[in-house]
């Protein structure tokens, strides 16, 4: 069970079970939406960006636990942050998932590390991410994860 | 009463430990496993018969091409066919499908017309067809599926109203990948035929399951796919009745399908040659033909019989797991080995996931029958599906592992 427990860390069983900025959100003035067509899975993000920076966030959307939990907290990541600040974030989320190495001054996101064994669910982990940078592309063709 | 743990024996792929436990492979709905003689018949072809089939005067070209020849004749005789020239080698399905779709729809289908499908089609056996009414200015229509979650099945009494004389063609799945189903396939082939209309049927999920026999079905077009019924992948076929068949434009052009060619034009051979344009894919073929014998050998009833005892064990079993959603057939319907369901506390991706580490290969998603997923409010389900190999105790270790996956995420 060791590699199921590092899959499903804590943190994403809580953010799954309790997501946060979850919901459509009124003010915004970007959105996009992702679809991970062999699965299923699917995201909305709604953001309003406030000068160049995200004021508010949230997220829609149904799967399973790996990718609710990682949308839950990017929005909880890119809150207050420049679309600058956030490729960086999603670069270093994306390295997590991908090698299982941890940078020391990654906080929450490093839960993501057991994703790394499971390849198959990589595409899961980074659906809401991939949604969030093209809402702050101003893009809102749906993206597909793959 | 055929002795299936010895059965199983024959299946070298199952001899093995995944994530440090004996596979238990419930899969069989996508792809099965391979017995050791169908192993042994592709190895046995490659390794003394390979060579060009038709055209060759060779010993070698001789053999392959009796034994390319031996496997249609097979075939027929598999489906009960009138004629061995009724059996076109594809694909598989899809291009089965793809085939009829095409060349069939693109003589016979014109504006106005409609082709019936219901809505638990596979997307193979769906899209061809909006296609194909797309090109022809024809239209759609679907046969509804109604009920609750384990009382589903198709609308039969909307079946009068939908069958119009604008219908030129009835397509249906025999058995559903999703549903766990077996449609009356032969009542609703002759209700098609009163009002004129061509029927194609969907075998997929149920040739090597039960007994088909064409003629008993009264079908006009049936299409399966080898990896679904022990034999190699890449490797389908088309049934279609002769008379239908010669009338056909060819699908595909070139080689071993021409009667005569001139610079400027050519003339067809009849079914099913015309049909098979290119080296075809013997090997497998003639594979796929050791497969129907291996089926036989066990006996289809005993198969079905088999299956659906499998999937009421299925039924039974998960019935008291905790959130569970079961999809099924309404009590009285025959239903095969293939069992779809949704769990409250876990998505199926996670489903899938966790029961692979217990050594238990699973599917979860859509099933590609995304508009019946969408109409029954779900976005994917797991599922499991029996095949020849599988026991009740594959089954009690699939619902000990679903039992402790509903507490690991319904306890955080
Ligand atoms: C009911 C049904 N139809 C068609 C297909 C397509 O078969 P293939 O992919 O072998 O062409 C499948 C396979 O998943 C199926 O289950």
């Amino acid at each position: 069970m060791s590699d199921l427990t590092d899959l499903y860390q804590q943190v994403i069983l809580d953010h799954n079970k309790r997501p946060r900025n979850r919901g459509k959100l009124p003010t915004a003035n970007r959105v996009a939406h992702g679809d991970n067509p062999t699965c299923g899975d699917q995201c909305s993000v709604y953001l309003r960006l406030d000068g160049d920076r995200v004021a508010e966030i949230s997220f829609d959307g149904s799967g399973c636990a790996i990718s609710q939990a990682s949308a839950s907290l990017m929005t909880t990541q890119v809150k207050g942050k420049t679309p600058a600040e956030i490729e960086a974030l999603f670069k270093n989320f994306h390295h997590i998932v991908t090698t299982g190495e941890m940078p020391e001054d990654i906080s929450d996101i490093a839960a993501f590390a057991g994703v790394h064994t499971f390849p198959a669910r990589i595409k899961c982990a980074t659906l809401g991410w991939h949604a969030a940078l093209n809402a702050l592309k101003g893009d809102p063709t749906t993206v597909k994860t793959e | 009463m055929p002795d299936w743990n010895q059965i199983r024996l024959d299946f070298p792929t199952l001899r093995q430990e995944v994530n440090g436990k004996p596979l238990v492979y419930l899969d069989s709905g996508a792809t099965s496993q391979k017995p050791q003689v169908v192993l042994d018949s592709l190895a046995r072809f490659y390794l003394k018969d390979n060579a060009n089939v038709h055209r060759g005067i060779h010993a070698l070209s001789m053999r392959a091409t009796d034994a390319f020849e031996g496997a249609r004749a097979r075939t027929a005789r598999f489906i009960n066919a009138a004629d061995s020239a009724e059996i076109v080698f594809t694909r598989g399905t899809t291009e089965s499908v793809n085939l009829v779709a095409s060349s069939w729809c693109s003589a016979n289908l014109r504006k106005g017309d409609v082709v019936l499908l219901t809505e638990m089609e596979h997307h193979s056996n769906l899209v061809p067809w909006q296609q194909a009414a797309a090109r022809a200015g024809a239209t759609l229509r679907y046969v509804p599926v109604v009920g609750a979650d384990a009382e589903l099945g198709l609308d039969l009494e909307a079946l009068d109203r939908l069958l119009t004389p604008e219908v030129k063609l009835f397509a249906f799945t025999h058995s559903s990948n999703t549903l766990g189903i077996i449609n009356p396939a032969a009542e609703l082939c002759a209700r098609a035929r009163k009002v004129g209309s061509l029927t194609l049927i969907d075998a997929a999920q149920s040739i090597g399951h039960l007994p088909v026999d064409v003629q008993a079905l009264g079908c006009d077009f049936l299409a399966f796919s080898g990896h679904k019924m022990l034999g190699p992948t890449g490797i389908g076929v088309l049934y279609g009745r002769k008379a239908l068949l010669d009338a056909m434009p060819p699908y595909q052009t070139g080689g071993g399908m021409i009667s005569s060619v001139d610079f400027f034009e050519s003339r067809w051979k009849p079914s099913p040659e015309r049909f098979e344009a290119g080296t075809p894919n013997v090997a497998d073929a003639v594979s796929l033909a050791v497969a129907m014998d291996y089926l036989d050998g066990i006996g289809r009833e005993a198969i079905e019989a088999h299956d659906r005892e499998l999937g009421a064990y299925m039924m039974e079993s998960l019935a008291d797991v905790s959130g569970i959603r079961i999809l099924g057939p309404r009590a009285g319907m025959p239903r095969s080995g293939l069992v779809s369901f949704a769990l409250a506390d876990a998505h199926a991706h996670d489903v899938v996931t966790f029961a692979d580490q217990d050594g238990i290969a699973l599917r979860g998603g859509h099933h590609c029958n995304q508009p019946m997923m969408r109409k029954l409010g779900l976005a994917s389900t797991s599922r499991a599906s029996c095949y020849v190999y599988n026991t009740r105790e594959d089954i009690d270790r699939m619902v000990a592992s679903l039992r402790r996956i509903v507490k690991f995420f319904s306890g955080a």
